[in-house]
C-alpha cells in the first residue's frame, strides 16, 4: 500500500489548473495549424490565424487562454492500494481550486443554485469530480476547466440498437448542425456509446481530453471517428461558424457494455480552446 | 474590420436589469443611444494589464433582451453565434448592425483593450457593465442592418453535405 497526501494531490491540480489554462497542448496546437493549412475560406483562414496568435499571446503571457475559464473539471483513477490521509480529498480539491481561480486570475463562473437563486460562489468552487478505482498504487488526475459555449451545444440521447450507426451519424450531425456554430469551432468531439444515461456522459466529456494524435483501438469505431469527422466538415460551419472546410478537429469515441434493449449516446462538444492537462502521481 | 473607440460591455445578468428599466420606464444607467454593446465577462486583469481576457460570450442568451434596447437607440453589438428572427427584425427596423469577435480569442482581444472601467451593476462582478476603450479591435460583420447573415450565407458557401 502507498501513502499519498492530501496536501500533495491538491498542490498537483493547482498546477494542471494553471497549465490547462494557460497552455494550449501541443495536439491541438498541431491540429489548429493543419486546419489553417487545408482550410480554403480566406476568413475561416484569419480567423484561425486569430486563434493561434491568441493560443501562443496565453502561453507567453501566462494569462488564459479564453475568459470563460469553465467548471473545473477532474478525473481521478485511484489504484485501489492508495491511502490518502492528511484531510478530506473533497475539500483538498476544492482548496486547489479555489486558490488556483484567485492566484491564477481565472474567471469565477460557478453559482451556487442552478435555477432559482444563482449566486455566484465567488471561487469557482465547488469542482465537478469523476473518480475510478482502478489496481494499482497510482493516481492518474486530468483536469479539465470546461467552457460553457460547447458545454451547452452537447447532448444525449437513448437510441434503440436498431438504429445502428447511422443513427449515431445522424445524432452527431444534428447535434453539430443545431448548436455548433455558438461553442467556438473548430471543435473537438467527445462521443460516448454505451454504458447507461449517465456513464455515456461521462465517456463523451473524458474523450474531449483524449489526444487528438490517437484513435480508439477498435478499427470499427476508429473508422466511425473519421466517418462522423468527415460529415461535420461537410456541413460547412467552419471557423466560428462563418464557413469553411474545417468545423471540427477530431471525433474521439470511447464505448462500453450496455443493456440488451439500448444504445445510450453522448455527445461532449469542445471549442477549440480544448483545455485538459494530466499527471500521474 | 478593425474597430476604435468606445464599447460598453453587458451579459447575461446586466441585460436583465437593462430590460427591467426600460419596462419600468426608469433611467438606464448610461446613455446606450448610437453606442455599441460588447457580450463579455472578462477573466481578472493581471497586474500590468486594463483587462483580463475577454472574449465574446454566446449572443443568444441575450436574444430576448435585444429587440428592446435597439428600440431604444443602440446601435450594434458584439458577440458570437446567431441571432433570432426578432432580433434580426428589429436591427432592420433600426438600421443596427451585429459584429462578431473569435469566440475564444480571449488573450488577443484583451490586448487590444486600452482601458476598461466599470459604470454600473459593480455587484455583478464579471458581469458588471464596463467601458471599454479599444484600438484595432478584431471584429467581422456577422448580419448586417438589411438583415444579411454571415452564419447562413457563410456555410452555405462550403456545405458539401446535400440536403436529406
Ligand atoms: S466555447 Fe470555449 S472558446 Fe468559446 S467562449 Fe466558451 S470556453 Fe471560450
Amino acid at each position: 500500500m502507498r501513502t499519498i497526501e492530501a496536501d500533495r494531490i491538491g498542490g498537483t491540480v493547482y498546477d494542471l489548473i494553471l497549465k490547462a489554462s494557460y497552455e494550449a497542448g501541443e495536439d491541438v496546437l498541431s491540429a489548429l495549424q493543419a486546419a489553417r493549412d487545408k482550410e480554403s475560406s480566406t476568413l475561416g483562414c484569419s480567423i484561425l490565424d486569430q486563434i493561434l496568435e491568441n493560443d501562443r499571446i496565453a502561453a507567453s503571457e501566462h494569462i488564459a487562454i479564453c475568459q470563460d475559464t469553465g467548471v473545473c473539471v477532474i478525473f481521478m483513477d485511484i489504484g485501489q492500494d492508495v491511502h490518502i490521509t492528511g484531510g478530506d480529498l473533497n475539500e483538498t480539491l476544492c482548496s486547489a481550486v479555489r486558490k488556483a481561480y484567485t492566484d491564477g486570475y481565472l474567471r469565477k463562473s460557478m453559482v451556487d443554485d442552478p435555477l432559482y437563486d444563482r449566486l455566484n460562489t465567488k471561487d469557482n468552487t465547488p469542482p465537478v469530480v469523476h473518480t475510478r478505482i482502478v489496481p494499482g498504487e497510482k493516481i492518474d488526475i486530468t483536469v479539465i476547466p470546461k467552457g460553457f459555449g460547447s458545454e451547452n451545444a452537447s447532448a444525449v440521447r437513448m437510441l434503440a440498437p436498431a438504429a445502428g450507426e447511422t443513427g449515431v451519424i445522424d445524432f452527431v450531425t444534428e447535434a453539430v448542425q443545431s448548436k455548433g456554430a455558438n461553442a467556438c469551432p473548430p471543435l473537438i468531439i467527445g462521443i460516448g456509446i454505451g454504458g447507461t444515461m449517465e456513464s455515456a456522459a461521462i465517456m463523451a466529456k473524458r474523450m474531449t481530453a483524449r489526444p487528438l494524435n490517437t484513435w480508439n483501438a477498435d478499427p470499427r469505431y476508429q473508422a466511425l471517428e473519421e466517418k462522423i469527422l468527415q460529415r461535420v466538415n461537410a456541413l460547412g460551419i467552419g471557423p466560428a461558424g462563418v464557413g469553411g472546410n474545417c468545423t471540427a478537429l477530431k471525433v474521439n469515441i470511447e464505448t462500453a457494455p450496455t443493456h440488451i434493449a439500448g444504445m445510450p449516446v453522448a455527445v461532449n462538444i469542445c471549442c477549440h480552446a480544448a483545455r485538459h492537462a494530466r499527471t500521474v502521481l | 474590420m478593425r474597430l476604435f473607440g468606445t464599447l460598453y460591455t453587458a451579459r447575461d445578468a446586466a441585460h436583465k436589469r437593462l430590460a427591467a428599466c426600460l419596462a419600468e420606464g426608469k433611467p438606464l444607467p448610461f446613455d446606450l443611444r448610437g453606442q455599441l454593446l460588447y457580450y463579455v465577462g472578462p477573466a481578472p486583469a493581471s497586474p500590468g494589464h486594463a483587462v483580463g481576457p475577454a472574449g465574446p460570450t454566446t449572443s443568444g442568451r441575450m436574444d430576448s433582451y435585444t429587440p428592446a434596447l435597439l428600440d431604444a437607440g443602440l446601435l450594434g453589438m458584439i458577440g458570437k453565434g446567431k441571432r433570432s428572427p426578432e432580433v434580426i427584425a428589429a436591427m432592420k427596423r433600426n438600421g443596427a448592425v451585429y459584429f462578431g469577435a473569435v469566440g475564444g480569442a480571449a488573450a488577443l482581444i484583451a490586448r487590444r483593450i486600452k482601458s476598461s472601467e466599470v459604470i454600473a451593476y459593480e455587484d455583478l462582478g464579471t458581469e458588471a457593465i464596463h467601458r471599454f476603450t479599444v484600438a484595432d479591435f478584431p471584429a467581422i460583420v456577422l448580419i448586417d442592418s438589411l438583415g444579411n447573415d454571415l452564419y447562413e450565407i457563410g456555410p452555405a458557401k462550403y456545405r458539401t453535405l446535400s440536403q436529406e
